[in-house]
């Protein structure tokens, strides 16, 4: 229904996109035992490593091949081999993710083939898991390259498995990157209250939410783990959640017959209700009392709440999938949809009911959010905010001006009740504003 | 300007600088050359480094010829600005595949233009990245042709990733200056009191706190070289009677060559702790050699100081005798003990990477004999010292932030990232502040504290917890 435009222009001003490597890394730090490895400069990893620091407010393990200029014109296959062998010496990682980057795919680096050889060489790498994903910065976006990666680890991780094995409790939960750790973690409430075991792929609940361990680790100290995504095609079913994890929910299917569906929402009334009744068929369980009491608290909120929702007109600043779940939500409020810009390419981006959809980067977007009554992106849109005086909703990455962003949960009746919340109290503060000064 | 291996291997020998001194066949220069390891290598590359030089300009564009990787963390560098706020906008080409393929110079051409028409910016400054670099884009054409296009100016700057570290970078940032910018026109008037500050980002607004002191003297600041900088001024900069290097061994090649090509004399100095602050203010005024001027200085220091005894009393009391491990490279690593002992706060270790051979001299004089002076460590390393030291607290970049958060150890972050002056006599104030702030925090009691379900002995060791209280004098 949306027409999708990306204007013509040779500078992009402001970006709004982040890059595949970074997407591929944080993909890779929801596994447990994980370092990520980027093949690329040292700068690629740092640079990704300031933006997850400041977004996540934690210690982020990411390792660099460090490509200088000689070792680009020769190739970088001595690179690879020494950190790996580097990082298994110092760190003792469980799982190595090997992501590309810009640099290493321009020169052309044949990455299967140097792994094939450096495992030739090393038969002690035998027992290491080396997940490669092709990531180059000069395609896509963040939300490309964690969809790259999370296809790579189902594609390569799980092991061959018999249909009629099949874990009749056992799913597999692939979260896109819209999905924030605390997401997560209502998820796996969620799904588990059925008596539904779940394997998160990736599981940034563990991870990346924020809590202290009792002691120094230079790998992610929890996460997926390696024995899980062993047994993923031991599956009864794979839930997809965001248009972007379809990839690798098809990989599933076709490998082991595992059947996915896929949904592109899991905020609002609708879209909660479409989850829990799917997972009441496949567990067999009726929704727990909990989820049905939950759902008249959320009732009760939106009779509260969507005076202040209706006919508003906000601006959206998001990668597609959650382009698409906000927008889903908002609308199912009776709020207008002003301007919507995204990042890369998505089939969802057509079939959004809005009028039209841009590809493009903040300077578009602040000149199509003029005159809407609030803005949703990540935290470079507080600038556009304050320019056009119209409140903003940080939602996205990265977010460095705001806490909690490991926590914030959105999904489930829950967190569609937190969103009601924060997003109202934005429309409910600008009218009594309104009201004071009169 | 055309980046060669000779211009790196010139850059790298920096003659003025003193890593490259009574150091003699393979040894040479091991800091500055020194390859980043796979595997192990932490922090920016060269193009990170020519940017945290060059962008705190603030009333010029900042246009990266690279893929978005190159432009993630956009926006969101540190340095403040006391006026125009175009630095903060990012621009990039944004190379895609098809760039790659066909090359990128037409789309930076365009892009050059684009970015003058629709911003206007005083001049622009174009970067190249790894794959620029690598597909062949002739960045200094394509910026003369813009600039002849346009009428103003467009300085290449050609620090692909690959060619080093941030450091190089920072050099190779000094040398585009130097070779398109400094001397391109003249100021309006000079005065005998007309200085540069070379190597100063004005990182969370610092700067401001030294500029009024200088005010206060009657020393006129002609190029602030970057900080909160317009381009023009450095334009003016070959006309300075003194250059000041502060902080920073980075921009050294720029000290140095001004002094060869326009006689200007160059001065090491530091902006943190009493001492060095004392000591810069004295060794500016001395260099510009006015009788006057040094009377004034002695008098404005004595006045400083006082005020600042009577602001620092409260904070002297609490904080003395508390330890910290310092984790930092080149000249913070004494310039902040300094600090931390005007405060009373005793430094048990520091690092020395980076660090020259004076200013490992420096550390040990500061340090005294138990001091542990460390190199390139890993963050376990750092948490085993911080533990065997007994410090109380780890003072270190915001990367090690997390490690120590982590391990419930207070921490202060000195370098770019940070929110808070440090620099000047007001800075001494501010970082006393954060110090105690972070000590003396009630949370360390509560995170350290194990659940009660979890103490098997000693029940009677519960104590309520002592809240943070506001210290009488605020002096800002």
């Amino acid at each position: 229904m949306a027409i999708v435009t990306t204007p013509q222009k040779s500078v992009v001003v402001n970006p709004l996109k982040q890059s595949q490597p970074l997407g591929a890394a944080l993909a890779f730090l929801g596994l447990k035992g994980m370092i990520p490895l980027m093949h690329g400069s040292q700068g690629c990893t740092a640079f990704a490593k300031v933006v997850l620091v400041r977004h996540f407010r934690e210690a982020i393990p990411l390792s660099t091949t460090a490509m200088t200029e000689v070792s680009t014109i020769l190739g970088g296959e001595e690179n690879v081999e020494q950190a790996i062998l580097t990082l298994v010496q110092k760190s003792k990682p469980e799982i190595i993710g090997l992501c590309t980057t810009g640099l290493t795919e321009t020169r052309g680096d044949d990455m299967e083939g140097f792994l094939k050889e450096i495992r030739q060489r090393h038969p002690e790498l035998d027992e290491m898991p080396i997940v490669l994903v092709s990531s180059p910065d000069f395609k896509g976006s963040l939300q490309d390259g964690f969809a790259a990666a999370v296809e790579s680890i189902v594609r390569e991780l799980p092991q061959k498995s018999d249909r009629r094995d099949a874990c009749p409790t056992q799913i597999t939960i692939l979260a896109s990157s819209a999905f924030t750790p605390g997401d997560v973690q209502e998820i796996k409430e969620i799904v588990t209250a059925f008596g539904l075991k779940p394997i998160v792929v990736p599981d940034l609940s563990a991870s990346l939410d924020g809590h202290l361990e009792d002691s120094y680790s230079a790998i992610t100290a929890s996460g997926t783990t390696l024995t899980d995504l062993r047994q993923i095609g031991s599956s009864l079913f794979t839930l997809a959640l965001g248009e972007s994890m379809r990839g690798a929910a098809q990989i599933l299917e076709k490998q082991f017959g595992i059947p996915y569906e896929v949904f592109g929402e899991l905020t609002g009334l609708e879209a909660v209700d479409k989850f829990l009744q799917a997972l009441a068929d496949i567990s067999g369980h009726s929704v727990p009392e909990k989820y049905r009491y939950q759902r008249r608290q959320l009732q009760d909120a939106m009779l509260d709440t969507h005076f202040y929702f209706g006919c508003k007109r906000v601006s959206l600043a998001l990668e597609p999938d959650l382009l698409w779940s906000t927008a889903y939500f908002l609308l199912s409020m009776g709020t207008q949809i002003h301007a919507a810009v995204t990042t890369t390419r998505s089939p969802l981006l057509e079939q959004l009911p809005v009028k039209s959809v841009t590809i493009g980067d903040l300077e578009d977007f602040e000149q199509l959010a003029v005159e809407s009554d609030l803005l949703i992106g990540n935290s470079h849109t507080a600038a556009i905010a304050k320019r056009l005086k119209i409140p903003l909703y940080r939602q996205g990455i990265p977010i460095f001006d705001r806490v909690g962003n490991g926590q914030f949960n959105k999904v489930g009746y829950r967190g569609t009740m937190q969103l009601l919340f924060d997003i109202g109290n934005l429309f409910l503060e600008q009218e009594e504003s309104l009201v004071i000064g009169h | 300007m055309k980046i060669t291996q000779g211009k790196i291997n010139e850059l790298l020998t920096e003659p003025g600088c003193e890593h490259n001194h009574q150091k003699h066949g393979e040894k040479k220069n091991k800091s500055c050359a020194q390859q980043p390891k796979p595997g192990a290598a932490q922090g920016g590359c060269a193009f990170d480094g020519a940017m945290i030089a060059l962008v705190p300009i603030t009333d010029a564009a900042h246009l990266v010829h690279g893929p978005i990787a190159c432009s993630g963390t956009w926006g969101s560098r540190g340095s403040l600005s006391s006026g125009p706020m175009l630095y903060k906008t990012g621009f990039t080409t944004d190379m895609d595949e098809n760039d790659v393929i066909f090359g990128g110079e037409k789309k930076l051409y365009k892009a050059i233009l684009e970015v003058e028409e629709r911003y206007k910016p005083t001049a622009v400054f174009v970067y190249s990245t790894c794959v620029t670099a690598l597909i062949g884009d002739d960045l200094e054409a394509v910026c003369k042709a813009a600039a002849k296009k346009i009428n103003i100016p467009v300085v290449p700057v050609n620090t692909p990733g690959f060619v080093g570290s941030k450091n190089l970078g920072n050099r190779l940032g000094g040398e585009a200056l130097l070779e398109y910018v400094v001397g391109t026109a003249e100021p309006e008037f000079t005065t005998p009191y007309d200085i540069n500050l070379i190597g100063e980002y004005n990182i969370a607004g610092e700067m401001w706190n030294v500029l009024s002191l200088l005010e206060k003297l009657g020393i006129r600041v002609l190029a602030k070289i970057t900080g909160d900088a317009r381009y023009n001024e450095i334009c003016h900069a070959h006309r300075a009677k003194l250059n000041v290097m502060i902080c920073s061994k980075a921009l050294l090649n720029m000290a140095r060559k001004m002094e060869e090509r326009y006689s200007i004399p160059y001065i090491e100095e530091s902006f943190y702790g009493i001492e060095d602050i004392n000591r810069c203010l004295r060794n500016i005024a001395a260099k510009l050699g006015d009788p006057d001027l040094l009377h004034r200085t002695e008098k404005l220091i004595a006045e400083e100081n006082a005020a600042l005894d009577i602001a620092l009393a409260p904070y002297r009391a609490r904080l003395k005798g508390k330890r910290v491990v310092l984790y930092t490279g080149g000249v913070k690593s004494w310039s902040i003990i300094s600090a931390a002992k005007d405060l009373g706060i005793e430094v048990v270790a520091t690092s020395a990477r980076k660090s020259t051979e004076e200013d490992k001299a420096r550390i040990k004089r500061l340090l005294g004999k138990d001091g542990i002076v460390l190199e390139q460590e890993s963050p376990k390393e750092i948490l085993r010292i911080v533990k065997e030291t007994q410090a109380d607290m780890l003072i270190a970049g915001g990367r090690n932030q997390y490690t120590a958060l982590k391990a419930r150890i207070p921490f202060l972050d000195i370098n770019q990232e940070r929110h808070h002056p440090y620099a000047g006599y007001a800075g001494m104030v501010e970082m006393a502040r954060e110090l105690y702030e972070a000590l003396y925090s009630p949370v360390w009691e509560q995170v350290r504290k194990p659940a009660p379900w979890e103490v098997t002995i000693d029940e009677d060791s519960y104590s309520p917890i002592s809240p943070l209280s506001p210290l009488p004098q605020e002096v800002r």
